[in-house]
């Protein structure tokens, strides 16, 4: 016996033009909008000479892991050697995306993650909005980013963004929920208004978790960025997939080793941004 | 002549005793935790009891028809149980948690009914509150912390951190303003709390379980440095605990609660000695007396003495009228001289001596203030009653041995009779 076959594919193409339709203009300006952002960071990083970017980026490490030499010489290395292998351009491309990304992402995720703390409807309803975010394959939110934006840069940062929220949104609400009940007390026996409260106590008692959201954040959306490179957004992500599809070991390991080195970069940068506060 | 007004201003009295109005005033306050607090209040006003309404609704009655009055200057402690109810208690008079029914009143106005603005105007100014694990914000540092209250009143840094820097030094942490919580001990800690508390300059303190969570060495510390600070500043305290040798210790008066209902509210001796039923009678039993009772708790009117004018052989008279193996002798205004021993006063009525010569001037004289626990060694190991003499010198009562006996057998008289 067979079943009638529902017309799922049918509705979903039916919606996915009547959106075209009707918010084609709104599409254009996000896609526009977008192209910008991530072609102003390029630039921007592109602009200043390697070895002013990679001084700057050690020092900056030597900064925030409080002056551990040792793990900034080895980024100056590292470095040094994306630079060496003439992925430079490349890697700035990617560096772009996701630093465009991530703080697109932080923008809704952040806020996004202090409302739930605060309503447990929208806690409620954001959970399984949450969970089918993240148990989805990574590259299957790349469908609707290029029906709706094409190929390139754009859909790849509108996938990164969706699929590196989830885990900034969880942790900032959970961050807050975690903040000590005599804490919370604290604020409100010494007459803080809820405005005070967010930001004098809870946001800042709560920002190691937090920070450690906007850790992974970074983290997935470096990892989407490369896999993006499927519907053409550019950057070292691209190569490695040139390197698959041409059977280019080398190229792609060269690829691999740099996104590898900014990728701990980029993580001990953000694991180091707050200090850890011994509670109690 | 003329005088200056501004001098007799200030030579008034600041408390005119006679007409004292509470500062705090609790009434009927009853809190119901649950989903359905109405049809549990419906229950509760119909009698029922704690069991029986957490049977038929689910929800739990916390507190059930309180009633107290708190004196400006006083230290009232909460006491009772974990689950007594204590510190919902507490934080229904600040409002972290709202009575389902009731009425609080902080001077004239009415806590329960002031809407939020009112409210956190209420909470800056009156009220300050200390807590059972600290609750430093682990973010800021000890400073800021203590400067927590004003910066929320939208204090300027300058001013705030010097006024905190102020009442650190008052509490002996001066020069820890720039640490971090994380670095101080547990003493401390609770240091910056009470800093924090007095910062605002609140006259009110809400004290949760304050020195619960430190050590019994550096919780004794702290309780002598509360008394201390109470003597300087006046503060109306109400004081959480479950500790019933810090609630007597602390405590101008008692409230005993029990499954969220005061059982009985006295002064420490009052619900030592004159225990309401049972209940208070179980909880009172171990307490150690001698840390409870003074001076002039146990000892008796001095009758006889010898006055020093009289001759020795009015000081035989009276010893042997009353069967005493000595008698305390003292000037018309009662100053305390000496004693003379029944042996002595015999032989020197055989001599011909006066009541100068035979005068034992070094006797052990106790205040009337010092705790039984400090002076019982002394009272047993003296062959003779032990003088109580103010510092004035003026003697004020003998302790016996005895007396101490019967004062310590006083409190097992009642539980016994009760049972």
């Amino acid at each position: 016996m067979q079943l009638p076959k529902l017309p799922v594919g049918e509705a979903v193409e039916t919606l996915v033009d009547w959106i075209e339709n009707y918010f084609g203009w709104l599409l254009d300006s996000v896609s526009e909008g977008l192209q910008f952002l991530i072609g102003g960071f390029q630039d921007l990083l592109i602009l200043i000479p390697p070895p002013v970017l990679i001084l700057l980026v050690s020092v900056l490490v030597w900064f925030v892991t409080r002056r551990d030499i040792k793990l900034a010489t080895l980024t100056a290395f590292g470095l040094l050697l994306v630079w060496d292998l003439r992925l430079w351009d490349l890697a700035m491309l990617t560096l772009a995306l996701v630093l465009v990304s991530t703080i697109l992402a932080l923008a809704i995720s952040i806020p996004l993650g202090i409302a739930a703390a605060g309503s447990d409807t929208l806690n409620a309803a954001l959970r399984p909005a949450l969970d089918f975010m993240q148990t989805m394959p990574s590259f299957v939110y790349l469908i609707p980013a290029v029906i709706f934006f094409g190929l390139g840069s754009v859909p790849g940062t509108i996938a990164t963004v969706v699929f590196a929220m989830p885990p900034a949104l969880r942790l900032t609400n959970l961050g807050i929920r975690q903040v000590p009940v005599e804490l919370i007390e604290v604020a409100d026996a010494f007459g803080s208004t809820p405005q005070q409260k967010l930001l004098k106590v809870q946001l800042p008692v709560a920002l190691p978790t937090i920070m450690a959201g906007v850790n992974q954040c970074i983290m997935l959306a470096l990892s989407m960025t490369v896999i993006a490179s499927m519907i053409g957004a550019g950057g070292l992500g691209y190569q490695v997939l040139v390197g698959i599809q041409r059977v280019n070991i080398g190229m792609g390991f060269e690829a691999g080793l740099a996104i590898v080195i900014i990728a701990i970069i980029l993580d001990r940068i953000t694991q180091n941004l707050v200090p850890q506060h011994e509670n109690r | 002549m003329k005088l200056e007004g501004s001098v007799i201003f200030e030579e008034l009295p600041i408390e005119d005793t006679t007409s004292l109005q509470p500062i705090i005033s609790v009434r009927n306050l009853t809190k119901i935790f649950g989903q359905d607090p109405g049809k549990a209040l419906e229950l509760h006003t119909s009698g029922r009891s704690k069991q029986e309404i957490y049977e038929q609704t689910g929800s739990t009655l916390a507190l059930n028809n309180v009633s107290f009055e708190v004196m400006p200057g006083e230290t009232f402690v909460l006491m009772g149980l974990s689950g007594s109810g204590k510190s919902t208690l507490l934080r229904c008079i600040n409002r972290l948690i709202d009575p389902t029914e009731g009425e609080i009143r902080i001077d004239d106005e009415d806590v329960v009914g002031m809407g939020q603005e009112e409210l956190r105007a209420t909470r800056r100014r009156r009220l300050g509150m200390i807590f059972q694990n600290f609750a430093l914000l682990p973010h800021k540092t000890v400073l800021d912390n203590v400067a927590f209250g004003l910066e929320i009143q939208g204090i300027p840094a300058d001013e705030r951190h010097k006024k905190a820097e102020e009442v650190l030094q008052m509490v002996g942490l001066g020069g820890y303003g720039a640490s971090m919580p994380g670095e101080l001990s547990g003493g401390m800690k609770q240091r910056v709390g009470l800093a924090r508390a007095l910062t605002s300059d609140p006259d009110i303190l809400l004290m949760d379980e304050a020195f619960s969570a430190l050590d019994p060495l550096i919780r004794r510390d702290m309780q002598d440095e509360l008394l201390d600070l109470q003597q300087r500043l006046g503060k109306t305290i109400i004081f959480v605990t479950h500790d019933l040798d810090e609630a007597l210790k602390l405590g101008d008066r008692i409230a005993l609660m029990k499954d969220g209902a005061i059982v009985q509210i006295g002064t420490p001796e009052e619900i030592l000695t004159n225990p309401e039923n049972a209940y208070v009678e179980k909880f009172v039993a171990d307490v150690d007396l001698t840390r409870v009772l003074s001076a002039s708790d146990v000892m008796r009117r001095p009758e006889p003495v010898a006055q020093c004018t009289a001759g020795p052989r009015v000081a035989l008279h009276l010893m042997e009228e009353h069967d005493i193996p000595g008698i305390f002798v003292v000037t018309r205004q009662r100053l305390l001289r000496g004693r003379v021993t029944l042996d002595d006063a015999a032989e020197a009525v055989k001599k011909g001596k006066q009541i100068a010569d035979i005068l034992i001037t070094e006797i052990p004289i106790v205040a009337p203030d010092a705790s039984l626990g400090d002076i019982i060694s002394l009272i047993v190991e003296s062959p003779y009653p032990v003088a109580v003499a103010d510092d004035t010198g003026r003697l004020r009562g003998v302790i016996s041995r005895g007396a101490i006996l019967a004062a310590l057998a006083r409190k097992g008289e009642n539980v016994d009779a009760a049972a």
